[in-house]
């Protein structure tokens, strides 16, 4: 089948296998190996990507129906040179060890973030109970969440992220 | 630069590491593409135990995108038999460990047949056209039922499910008196059998492999922890000369002992690549490597501790039962015996002995996991002091005081046989009071109780200390282990001042490029920045013992300072004919060399001047070598001991049995820090792998030895949701036996953390009559305790702990 989807502010056009997940199409097709697979049963979120602003487990969708829809990723998230405000509140709080889960990670708090923008640390560890990690224990993570929250202004969520056509920073910048 | 520039160990520096891991910059093993790559898939075996009697290879080698199907009968010549690297006693027993099962399988999980294609999604459709008949076999999944009299066999030919059994017994080694005196006169005797459950390490980046044969030399990536011995034990095992492998650990996510290991399937795609003279890659599904990669803990613990009425100890009887699984995988045989110095802890045991049987079932091997013997004995002895004074009517922790090794008693030889260097069990345990409220903790219990609430509150202690740092060479070679536990480093000198730091410790999430960085900017004055590590393959760090064991620190960094000072004494020459002084007349602070007493206003040449000076190389005092890089090999005197007291406050609610850690609170010490930021990391994802021990992790066969969580829905990693957060904090007694006076960490919450919420857990309801749940210590488990006051919650709560696997609870955990 044929489909085209925006990853990261690029338009690709590919015919793929009905059957392809778009974690398999975003890193073997288009090499967006930044995101990774931890698993088989969407448990651990290590995939999670943002498919038209709002997070999903790009291990339990297949590529197809992603045709017509704007893909992000944890490559898409930096501009200019500098971090999104969550990359650096994670790098700041020194919430990864092996970094495996961090992208799926970071990708579910900008979702989380944009639903809640001023999350107590319960919303925290609940907006992210899908999302497994085994090194940090998680306390600087949502400390990194909370963090961010306070660095975002504009906040985060779909239309800070759409990128074709538009030159607004991601997450409002700080 | 100046002599008063602030030094850069003790800094929390943020990680070098993290730009990359932050945006997706990442060399995980998996993102490799080579051109040419092909894709491997291994059928596994759903029986536990059985005879291949068949196997139909032809349907798969028709699918389209198959170069290859492979079976054991294929590689049966040429796979070798993976090795295990520590023989504990000379008449142990070990099987013959194919990587693909020839004729029979012992393990639900073993592979036995490959396909090689195109891609991974031909790979994985091939496997359903292969055929293969079982002829299935007894299986052999109890421990104590499978060394009794006329057991089933896992392995016919070794005519035993015993492996071998360890012993230490401080009466024969003269550490100590005689444990069976001890016991027959013992005013009090606390005697108790722990069940260690069967964990996973479930690292979050599943192992994968690739290896490209056509070069010179051939390379495998691996997401291994391990890849100096990973190299020698595949030129050992596949009988390909060492000097033509290279090994190349890139970006690996986690390990935790569970990459400490030479696969099957490392074996299985170097052979695949080598017949192919094709690159070919391996990268497991979170099911296999749930099902096939090594699992941790499973042991049966019998243990009698013998005191007198006023408390004090007098002797302590250890009974190990330790499931192997079904073969010896690299240092199987060796954990439990990590652990057998340990039980007596910080306690003043005047007699102690230790048995270990370690027993082949059909299950997957075990191996390290985080701690790896350590977390087993510390269990069971901070168990055993809470039952100890609940015996005796004491607080626990007045009980663990009259019994620990005082702070002016160090250094202090055990009734083990190790010297403790240093340690202060008094100021940890006072801080840690402090912070947690424990006697106001303590008056709010005894008001529950009294009032009958329906949650009631318990407290949990452990003041634990452990062995790391692994480990001086002479002692693992009294232990029968393979190898020795130096550790390698290399510092270049680059002609523009910059450092490259090789080192032979290999990280996966610790952070060794930035704690590196610091100990070498201060060893040899040079910016944080300017400094390079290097590590992870065989050809840029060609020796090294690898990192598992808390060993990076105290032994591999050590290796980098002596390193260093070996680059120091060589520019030392150099700055002294440069500043036309004698060389002893010169002296180093802060990245320059000076003419001693000269002040801080004379001449200096700094490191870089002479770093540049060395690269031309015009004028060098004579007969030097135009050379400063060095290198050195360090090899521990001792192991580490960190210790620490942990303090858990859990809620239970008794009308549903479900456990809440209100709070925890830890103070840790490790020596001197080298990064607090990193050390606090540490910290919390050990603590939690200890709690997940407690409350949620557990790997469960069913009676024919079908895995029943081999996935993350039903093996109960925890979320950010079931887990509070920690109060953490420290004290410092520096080690006396490093320059740095580190200790290490990397396992230390682990170890601690597990009894402390278990403890705190039977604290809670023991008034109920309850003397001990079974980990983990699930809700189901917690109310039967609780309703029936049994000292042995096992029963209807045997399921796995809450996972869509525990559906069926009739089933027979084992």
């Amino acid at each position: 089948m044929r489909i085209t989807v925006t990853v990261d502010g690029t338009k690709y056009t590919d015919d793929v296998e009905p059957r392809q997940l778009l974690v398999h199409y975003l890193r073997e097709r288009l090499g967006k190996v930044g995101t990774v697979v931890g698993c088989d049963t969407s448990n651990c979120g290590a995939c999670t990507v943002h498919l038209d602003g709002h997070s999903v487990k790009s291990c339990s969708i297949l590529a197809v129906q992603a045709d017509g829809c704007e893909v992000t990723t944890i490559e898409g998230l930096a501009r200019d040179g500098r971090l999104h405000p969550v990359q650096q509140a994670f790098h700041d709080n020194h919430a990864l060890q092996c970094g495996f889960c961090t992208p799926g990670m970071i990708m579910q708090s900008i979702d989380l973030l944009a639903d809640n923008p001023d999350p107590d640390e319960k919303a925290v560890r609940e907006g992210l109970e899908g999302n497994l990690c085994r090194c940090t224990g998680y306390q600087n993570i949502v400390r990194a969440v909370r963090d961010a929250a306070g660095h975002m202004k504009g906040g985060a969520g779909p239309e800070a992220e759409q990128v074709t056509g538009a030159s607004q920073p991601v997450g409002g910048g700080n | 630069m100046t002599a008063t520039v602030e030094p850069e160990v003790g800094k929390s520096r943020l990680r070098k590491e993290d730009p990359r891991l932050l945006t997706g910059r990442t060399r995980w093993t998996d993102n490799l593409a080579l051109p040419g790559l092909l894709h491997m898939a291994i059928l596994r075996s759903p029986m536990a135990h059985a005879r291949i009697t068949s196997i139909d290879t032809s349907a798969a080698k028709e699918m389209p995108g198959v170069l290859t199907v492979l079976t054991g009968a294929d590689l049966a010549d040429e796979q070798g038999s993976l090795p295990c690297a520590w023989p504990i006693t000379a008449d142990m027993k070990a099987p013959n460990a194919p990587s693909v099962a020839v004729d029979k399988v012992n393990f639900a999980g073993e592979a036995v047949a490959l396909v090689v294609a195109r891609s991974a999604y031909e790979a994985a459709d091939a496997l359903e056209g292969i055929d293969v008949d079982y002829d299935e076999l007894p299986v052999v999944l109890d421990m104590a039922a499978a060394i009794a009299d006329g057991a089933d066999l896992v392995h016919d030919d070794l005519g035993t499910n015993s492996s071998a059994t360890w012993i230490f017994d401080s009466g024969e080694a003269g550490s100590g008196g005689d444990v069976e005196q001890a016991i027959s006169g013992a005013e009090v005797l606390i005697e108790r059998t722990y069940r260690q459950q069967r964990l996973i390490p479930a690292f979050m980046e599943p192992r994968s492999v690739v290896v490209d044969p056509t070069g010179e030399q051939f390379t495998m990536w691996s997401a291994t922890q391990i890849p100096h011995i990973l190299r020698l034990m595949l030129a050992m095992t596949l009988s390909v000369p060492e000097h033509k492998v290279r090994v190349i650990a890139p970006d690996v996510g986690g390990g935790f002992g569970g990459k400490l290991q030479v696969t099957p399937e490392e074996i299985l795609t170097f052979l695949a690549a080598r017949r192919l003279g094709k690159p070919v890659k391996y990268t497991e599904s979170r099911s296999e490597s749930l099902l096939s990669g090594h699992h941790g803990r499973d042991q049966i613990q019998k243990l009698t501790l013998s005191a007198r009425r006023d408390g004090t100890v007098t002797g302590l009887k250890v009974e190990l039962l330790a499931d192997m699984g079904a073969y010896l995988r690299l240092v199987t045989p060796g954990v439990p015996i990590l652990g057998a110095f340990m039980f007596n802890a910080i306690y003043k045991f005047p007699a102690y002995r230790f048995v270990c049987t370690n027993v082949f079932t059909n299950k997957t091997p075990t191996d390290a996991y985080r701690g790896a013997g350590r977390p087993e004995a510390t269990y069971a002895i901070e168990r055993l002091m809470d039952e100890l004074a609940a015996e005796l009517g004491v607080d626990p922790m007045a009980i663990r005081e009259k019994n620990w090794i005082k702070h002016d008693e160090f250094p202090f030889t055990t009734v083990a046989g190790l010297t403790y260097d240093s340690g202060n069990y008094e100021a940890a345990t006072a801080k840690a009071k402090e912070l947690f409220g424990y006697d106001a903790l303590r008056t709010e219990q005894r008001e529950r109780r009294e009032r009958g609430d329906s949650v009631q509150l318990g407290i949990g202690i452990s003041t634990f200390t452990e062995m790391c740092g692994l480990a001086p060479s002479r002692v693992l070679g009294s232990l029968s282990y393979g190898a020795g536990g130096w550790e390698h480093a290399a510092i270049r000198m680059l002609p523009t001042g910059k450092v490259e730091v090789v080192t032979g410790s290999s990280p996966h999430g610790q952070g060794h490029e930035t704690a590196w960085s610091q100990i070498v900017a201060d060893q040899l004055g040079v910016p944080f920045e300017d400094v390079e590590v290097l590590h992870g393959d065989t050809q840029s760090s060609h020796k090294g013992m690898d990192t598992y064991g808390s060993r990076s620190l105290t032994v591999g960094a050590m290796a980098v300072v002596q390193a260093a000072d070996k680059v120091k004494a060589k520019a030392a020459k150099v700055a002294a004919h440069m500043l036309e002084a004698g060389e002893d007349d010169v002296e180093f602070a802060a990245g320059a060399f000076r003419v001693r007493g000269a002040g801080a206003q004379a001449k200096s040449v700094s490191i870089q001047d002479i770093s540049l000076a060395v690269f031309a190389a015009h004028d060098l005092p004579d007969g030097m070598e135009p050379n400063l890089d060095s290198e050195a090999t360090f090899d521990p005197q001792n192991f580490s001991f960190p210790h620490g007291t942990h303090l858990c406050a859990t809620e239970v609610d008794t009308e549903t049995g479900r456990v809440t850690i209100r709070s925890y609170v830890c103070v840790d010490d490790i020596g001197k820090v080298v990064n607090p930021l990193i050390v606090e990391g540490q910290v919390h994802g050990g603590l939690v792998q200890g709690i997940a021990q407690a409350l949620f992790e557990e790997a469960v066969h069913d009676e024919s030895g079908t895995l029943t969580t081999g996935t993350l829905a039903d093996y109960l990693v925890p979320s950010a949701a079931d887990l509070p957060s920690f109060t953490t904090d420290r004290t410092e007694s520096p080690s006396t036996t490093n320059v740095l006076g580190v200790k290490g960490v990397g396992e230390a919450g682990t170890i601690a953390s597990t009894p402390a919420v278990v403890n705190a857990i039977v604290d809670a309801v023991r008034h109920f009559g309850v003397s001990d749940i079974q980990m983990p210590c699930t809700p189901m488990r917690v109310w039967q305790a609780i309703r029936t006051g049994r000292s042995d919650a096992g029963g209807l709560g045997g399921e796995a702990g809450g996972g869509l696997g525990s559906i069926d609870t009739s089933g027979g955990a084992q």
